[in-house]
């Protein structure tokens, strides 16, 4: 049975590994889709005759925990395909571990924030500043959920491919860093953005 | 690479983290301070810009790249920052009187009245 050409190897015309162009391409159209929403926001704000400022409605400190947390979570990650790189299996279960821990964190914290606002009867409709606010947010967790599904497998039932193809995985776990990355990058964005100003 | 060279990354990986840290206290911090908004909005995003940046050059390897992500990515923020400024294009259409482009906003704590000042109608017709 022929092999899926150009998992380790790079191709000519490009110089990368077939997975690595995919997941930049992919990449490429997640900023278009935050773009578009990042557009939204001004057109809202600029449109609207009164605005909250976010660090009068939301909880700043908890919004910074969570943006400490998310940097966390990208130094483990690229600490985690580091380890691979030097043979270094366990550091790299560890590094993994603590990536999709740091995840789950965030998600817990980001929905006892939800929670409170639901509480209090402040819902996307609320005002519009609430709509793109549960909108970027409620995207941003959505990709924060869907890196765990990927982290989780890799970390799981994934992981047994280390043993007969190492450089594969190891390529699989750069390309997961890659969106896990870009994630993190959002949110350094949407912070102050939501949060602050 | 080899194993010296990942030491070396490392290293580096761990100075970054150390820098985003700092940059982010120093974001929350810049926002109590009394300046005006869009004075506050653009001190916000310079910082934000360059986290991204330090994120994406070395936690994403863009540093060390091939030409060809260079160009998709250069194109991506082409039609990235396209989009971001057609509402500045568009704003002269939106009814006079609701434009508030002067960044100087009442403030409005909406969770102490449970009720918005104002519906989505409100500020464009």
């Amino acid at each position: 049975m022929d092999m899926i050409p150009y998992t380790v190897e790079p191709r000519k015309d490009t110089g990368l590994y077939s997975a690595k162009m995919g997941v930049w391409l992919f990449l490429a159209s997640e900023v278009m889709l935050f773009g578009a929403l990042f557009s939204t926001y001004i057109m809202m704000r600029i449109g609207s005759s009164s605005w909250p400022l976010g660090h009068q409605v939301l909880n700043v400190p908890i919004g910074t925990v969570n943006t400490i947390i998310l940097i966390y979570s990208s130094v483990t990650m690229v600490l985690a395909w580091a380890a691979l790189k030097e043979n270094q299996w366990s550091k790299h279960k560890l590094y993994l571990g603590l990536t999709i821990l740091f995840a789950l964190i965030f998600l817990v914290i980001k929905s006892f924030e939800y929670g409170a606002k639901f509480s209090h009867g402040t819902f996307p409709k609320t005002h519009t500043y609430y709509a793109i606010y549960f909108t970027l947010t409620g995207l941003h967790a959505l990709h924060i959920i869907g890196g765990i599904v990927v982290l989780g497998y890799f970390f799981g039932p994934g992981a047994k491919m280390f043993k007969t193809q190492p450089e594969r995985f190891t390529n699989r776990i750069e390309v997961v860093g890659l969106y896990w990355h870009f994630v993190d990058l959002v949110w350094i964005f949407l912070f102050p953005v939501l949060y602050l100003l | 690479m080899d194993a010296h060279d990942v030491k070396k990354e490392v290293r580096r990986y761990i100075t970054i983290f150390i820098v985003l840290m700092m940059l982010t206290v120093v974001t929350v911090l810049v926002s109590y301070l009394k300046v005006p908004l869009w004075v506050a909005i653009c001190i916000a995003l310079i910082i934000a810009t360059f986290k991204g940046s330090l994120v994406a050059c070395y936690f994403m390897h863009l540093i060390s790249e091939r030409k060809v992500i260079y160009l998709i990515m250069g194109m991506t923020v082409i039609f990235f920052l396209s989009v971001l400024l057609l509402p500045f294009a568009e704003h002269h259409s939106v009814p006079q009187g609701t434009v508030n482009l002067n960044l100087t906003y009442k403030p409005v704590v909406l969770d102490q009245e449970h009720h918005a000042p104002e519906s989505h109608a409100e500020g464009q017709h």
